[in-house]
């Protein structure tokens, strides 16, 4: 049924959709509005059977999902930011213990400096943790691929991650398809676990495993991964076949045809590169995009071969490795290695600075011309970045950064260090 | 695409000012997104709301920076940020205020832009009157309905009555119809004078 509504509660309505059958959340911006939805539904009895766990911490939030989800329950939780940081360890077992859960991140930037603003180093610093991770572009898209999540999840025992922007799509709203109860029952069959908790017959999940086998069981994990790469186009063909729409899957590409310059990004941004790239083909710019869905696992081979046409791309990402640079873009162009590619990677919209269609059309320009950096920072402030540089030179007990900047950018008056 | 810029203050309802023009404008088979300046929420202090309207799927994730209508929920806030700012020359402006803009020394605005498509409203009286609240969302969207003639007045009831119920409902409703007759009328007597 289409539905003009908030991306947060076209969310909660398809995880109930999905029958869960614990969902354990602690609030945190901007995930608040799905947990807060979806305990409604629970108290009013809209979603039964289904127990719902208000926990003191997100560490709490990921124990009890572990807990419930290995005695055999449906298990959901969502977080963002700080409170993916703080349920790592948990984090990690989740993954570790291959146990099935969905999670959604509400991709939101990590302090300090304390930011609520939407970025992607959250989960992406989630990496290496073995959840498997999908953004969405849409809502619409959230939508689906929470309801595909479960299935890929559970077929495989791996839990995953379903990153959707945060306020930028979690607070949005637009027109979304939801499904009926009938389509979803249709496409994902009930939990049948791999693994689970009985009194009568009771197992353990969770051995001390020392070096003669602890190589095993994490490559096991991988392999998992690496099977993911075939099902999960598999199971957005089968979702297109019951929904009647295409959503998920490894990659996606939009104008790539004849494309010289490729624009790679993962998430809502893809919209306004779209457009971007839209005026640009009307004024006869061979450019093209690449939006990628799976994050992990990673979709080497789909990224090469949506790449290895064109003349140079730029990976745009929300997302930076200090000290390092770009972290997708290091994904991409391992995917592209030995073709003499041009890469060129740009930092865009941390902590929820404006990803602008102005901006995007000086970028790309640069990069049909060859002319950026191999890592460029999209309108930085050169000048305050400059002149903390410089205070730091003259003077030893410079003070804190943020604050210096804050004042320079003349939005705090109390700096004390000149 | 049209895209619309309401400015008020945290607790005059700004957001969801633009969550109801979205979905009046679904309830006429458009393409619409709504999304805040997201940032602390302060009751009282600035708060920004967006709303594009189109006829096909809306992708672009930008704010809006060059609206094509500004609705002024507060009027305080022009002595604080630049409310106008990117404004098409076109554009629409409906104010928040018992006055003119003459009134209230905005006259400079209707000489550069003529008087078509400027309107101010007693948004915050008419709240008071039919919700018992000071909330001018309501009556600002019936009011930009009216003077935009981009929405119909029921598209307008119907997002009331998907947001609200029973009696508050419908004093927004009176509200909501007092604020679009007020400017139709006044549109009319323009057309007229």
């Amino acid at each position: 049924m289409l539905k003009q509504i908030e991306g947060s509660k076209a969310v909660a309505e398809a995880i109930a959709l999905c029958r869960p059958e614990v969902i354990c959340a602690y609030p945190i911006s901007p995930q608040t509005h799905i947990v807060e939805a979806l305990g409604e539904m629970v108290k009013s009895g809209e979603l039964t059977p289904c127990e719902f766990i208000n926990v003191e911490s997100e560490f709490a939030a990921m124990s009890v999902a572990i807990g419930s989800s290995a005695a055999g329950a449906r298990s959901y939780t969502a977080t963002a930011s700080q409170g993916l940081l703080f349920m790592v360890e948990a984090v990690y077992n989740a993954a570790g213990l291959g146990l099935p859960i969905v999670m959604t991140v509400a991709n939101r930037a990590i302090g300090a400096p304390i930011n609520i603003w939407n970025d992607h180093s959250d989960s992406l610093s989630q990496r290496d943790s073995g959840w498997m991770q999908l953004f969405a572009e849409t809502n619409q898209e959230a939508v689906d691929l929470h309801i595909q999540a479960f299935k890929l999840a559970e077929e495989l025992s791996m839990p995953i991650m379903v990153c959707m922007d945060g306020f930028i799509l979690t607070h949005a709203f637009e027109r979304v398809d939801i499904p009926t109860q009938e389509q979803v029952d249709g496409y994902l069959p009930p939990f049948d676990p791999r693994q689970s908790l009985d009194p009568k017959e009771p197992i353990s999940i969770g051995a001390m495993v020392g070096p003669e086998a602890f190589m095993e069981v994490k490559y096991l994990a991988h392999a998992k991964q690496m099977q993911a790469l075939e099902l999960i186009p598999q199971l957005a063909a089968e979702f297109k076949q019951q929904f009647g729409r295409e959503s998920g899957g490894l990659v996606r590409t939009y104008r790539a045809e004849d494309a010289e310059t490729m624009i790679v990004a993962m998430g809502s941004v893809l919209g306004t590169v779209k457009d971007t790239v839209d005026e640009m083909r009307e004024q006869g710019h061979k450019i093209g995009v690449l939006g990628i869905i799976s994050y992990r696992p990673f979709p080497l081979q789909e990224v090469r071969a949506a790449l290895v046409n064109c003349k140079r791309f730029v990976v745009l990402e929300k997302s930076l490795a200090v000290g390092m640079g770009g972290i997708v873009a290091t994904d991409v162009r391992m995917a592209v290695s030995g073709t003499g590619l041009k890469g060129f990677t740009a930092i865009a919209g941390l902590g929820g600075r404006n990803i602008t269609k102005a901006s995007l059309h000086k970028l790309f320009l640069e990069a049909e011309q060859e002319q950026l950096p191999p890592v460029t920072f999209v309108d930085l402030d050169w000048d305050v970045v400059n002149k903390q540089l410089e205070r730091e030179k003259q003077n030893r007990h410079s003070g804190p950064i943020a604050e210096n900047i804050l004042y320079d950018k003349g939005m705090s008056s109390s700096a004390k260090f000149g | 695409m049209f895209q619309i810029r309401v400015h008020g203050r945290g607790g005059q309802g700004v957001v969801t000012a633009t969550e109801m023009l979205s979905v009046a404008a679904f309830e006429e088979g458009r393409h619409a997104q709504a999304f805040p300046s997201f940032g602390s929420e302060r009751t009282g202090a600035p708060v920004v709301a967006f709303c594009r309207l189109d006829d096909k799927e809306i992708r672009l994730r930008e704010p809006i920076m060059e609206p094509d209508a500004l609705i002024i929920q507060d009027p305080t806030l022009l002595h604080q940020i630049d409310v106008f700012a990117g404004l098409k020359p076109d554009g629409y402006v409906l104010l928040n205020s018992a006055h003119s803009f003459e009134q209230i020394g905005l006259g400079e605005l209707v000489k550069q832009r003529g008087h078509a498509k400027l309107s101010t409203l007693p948004a915050t009286e008419l709240g008071l009157k039919h919700v018992g609240r000071p909330i001018p969302n309501v009556p600002l969207i019936a009011g930009f309905a009216a003077l935009s003639g981009m929405f119909k007045l029921e598209s307008v009831i119907k997002a009331i009555n998907e947001k609200f119920s029973g009696k508050v409902a419908e004093g927004n409703i009176a509200a909501a119809t007092e604020a679009y007759e007020l400017v139709k009328k006044q549109m009319e007597e323009r057309a007229h004078a």
